[in-house]
């Protein structure tokens, strides 16, 4: 009995969904961002003669990953999309909106059992709204912004049931940090769906801090069944009778793979792997230089809340750059009428537009060999942020690393 | 579909090298350049002791990874430096499964291989690979067998990519 993505795609697809078939997949949301969308629309001028769209209405460009651009190339490239855009009636949302995977959802264009693609590796963070969405290549794109459809091996589906709550200070982030501990290696190509007190119990925000974390552990997509929360969000949002898409209760699962929360605490990824993960308690005294807190895993109002809770009334350590990136202009908005703009100012915080910021090289920042810089990002491979050392933690530890200068918990400073 | 071609082993100290992610194949650094023919030369670029690739390599070469090959973005130009660099094929034991998506796409053979690693081979080897059954021989005799192409995927390479494989499809 069909899982969360085969019920999904059975929706979309007139083929037989059965894990390991190659299946025909409907796409209902079309996306391409700022670096690749160049390369989406030339491959559509060069492998088609007019008539590149399938649905314009369906069909989006969202710029985020150098917002505005700070290279000619990226520049370029923005303006071969606005350009393309323009002539076929598709809609920009612009450098000024944010990341492109939280701006569908904000838009309710993304909302439960839809299908989404775009030029984003974690466009799969839909999963936190339980809707299916998968980052492709740009060829994949400008095929789907074509035909509507793509070719998808339907992943087998693995159950991960968190058992325990936690007694101690814990975050989405920490959760998000164990399961790629725990899980890297064990759900390559596969999908998830997610169970447990601890889910249920968390907020659309702590949602998507999950979920954007699934492409580390080397999976397609992490499910997490829809709350009262979710399906009220995304009604209002998209202004449609949502339900959620459950699994059946007799679903077929290749594994089940239980993880013990009882225990969860701030933990760190070390630099070079998101899944090298310790906790922040076990560390030796590390000196920090860089602290940034954005990305699509914690660029939402409540991480920007959570760094705000732990820097108000202090000062950040002299010696280190903080810089703030609000996913979306709807958190930069929040933050400026919550006052965490100022209070964040005041401790001596750089604070951006929404982007991506300081996560993919460009915006904001780089860091410099030998620099040590703790991020509430993804990704920690060599490179990505700079020549620096970059570690991945909560917004908690991050603010309160930055705050003592050296990594360290909240409850430690 | 049988092809032929000279193997470049990505290891270090004797082990194939896993999770050979999306910015050590090609750093984010070039991602505005748009123009195939470019890319070749950035190829591997920031994977340690593997920056001279692009010198060495010539067209036809087969490159053998370990796991999770090409995790990490989903970036085009990770498989399109291969692709104008002439690489024929990569044969992994695992892949990021975007870039296996990626690469399948753009007409790059990619075999699936979990145990690639006890064939033993080395840089210089010639190999010959028939994608629809899976076997990898040298010197005429079977030394590994690769996860066989799927239906879709062996005919989007036969097409070309996934473009002229859609216009025959459609
Ligand atoms: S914040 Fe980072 S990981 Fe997320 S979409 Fe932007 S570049 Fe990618």
């Amino acid at each position: 009995m069909p899982t969360i993505i085969e019920k999904i795609f059975q929706q979309h697809s007139k083929d037989d969904v059965k894990p390991g078939n190659t299946i025909w997949l409907d796409v209902d949301l079309r996306t391409a961002r700022d670096f690749a969308g160049a390369q989406v629309v030339k491959n559509l001028l060069e492998n088609y003669d007019g008539n590149y769209i399938d649905d314009a209405s369906k069909t989006f460009f969202t710029f985020d990953c150098n917002a505005p651009a700070n290279t000619i190339g990226y520049a370029n490239n923005q303006q071969i999309c606005r350009k393309f855009a323009r002539e076929n009636g598709i809609k920009v949302f612009d450098v000024n909106r944010g990341i492109g995977s939280h701006v569908v959802m904000e838009e309710g264009l993304a909302y439960p059992g839809v299908t989404a693609v775009g030029t984003d590796s974690h466009f799969n963070i839909l999963g936190a709204i339980g809707a299916f969405g998968q980052g492709m290549g740009d060829v994949d794109i400008a095929f789907v912004f074509k035909t509507g459809r793509t070719w998808f091996e339907v992943p087998p589906t693995v159950k991960v049931n968190f058992l325990g709550m936690p007694d101690a200070r814990w975050s989405a982030k920490d959760l998000a940090l164990l399961c790629v501990k725990e899980l890297k290696g064990k759900v390559l190509g596969k999908a998830i769906e997610f169970y447990g007190e601890i889910v249920d119990k968390l907020s659309l925000a702590g949602r998507i801090t999950l979920a954007s974390m699934v492409t580390e552990m080397g999976c397609i997509i992490g499910f997490i069944p829809p709350n009262k929360e979710v399906i009220k969000f995304c009604r209002e949002r998209s202004g449609k009778e949502i339900e959620a898409i459950a699994a059946d209760k007799d679903a077929y699962y290749e594994a089940e793979i239980d993880i013990d929360v009882s225990n969860l605490q701030p933990l760190i990824a070390l630099p070079g792997s998101p899944a090298n993960v310790k906790r922040v308690a076990d560390l030796p005294s590390i000196e920090v230089n860089s602290v940034f807190i954005g990305s699509c895993t914690n660029g939402r109002e409540e991480d920007m809340e959570a760094a705000y809770n732990v820097v108000k009334g202090r000062k950040i350590a002299e010696n280190v750059m903080a810089k703030v990136v609000p996913a979306t202009r709807e958190v930069w908005n929040y933050m400026l009428e919550e006052g965490i703009i100022k209070a964040m100012f005041d401790a001596g915080m750089i604070i951006s537009h929404a982007a991506c910021g300081g996560c993919a090289s460009g915006q904001l920042g780089m860091t410099g060999k030998g620099e040590v810089q703790v991020s509430t990002s993804n990704r920690n491979f060599r490179g990505k942020q700079g020549d620096g050392d970059t570690y991945l933690a909560s917004p908690e530890t991050a603010a309160a690393s930055a705050v003592a200068g050296y990594i360290t918990e909240v409850d430690d400073l | 579909m049988i092809i032929e071609g000279r193997v470049w082993v990505i290891e270090k100290d004797g082990k194939l090298i896993d999770d050979i992610d999306t910015d050590m194949i090609y750093h984010n650094k070039y991602l505005h350049i748009t123009d195939k023919k470019e890319m070749a030369k950035y190829a591997f670029s920031n994977l340690p002791g593997w920056q001279d690739f692009p010198q060495k390599a010539r067209k036809g070469d087969i490159i053998i990874a370990g796991d999770n090959f090409g995790c990490g973005s989903s970036r085009q130009h990770a498989v399109d430096c291969f692709i104008s660099l002439g690489i024929k094929a990569i044969i992994a034991k695992s892949f990021g499964a975007i870039y296996k998506r990626n690469a399948i796409n753009s007409g790059l053979a990619v075999l699936e291989c979990k145990d690639i690693d006890k064939a033993r081979l080395k840089n210089g080897d010639i190999i010959e690979v028939d994608l629809e059954n899976g076997e990898i021989k040298k010197d005429g005799k079977i030394v590994a067998k690769a996860k066989p192409m799927n239906p879709v995927q062996a005919a989007i390479y036969r097409a070309g990519n996934l473009f002229a494989y859609a216009k025959s499809f459609r």
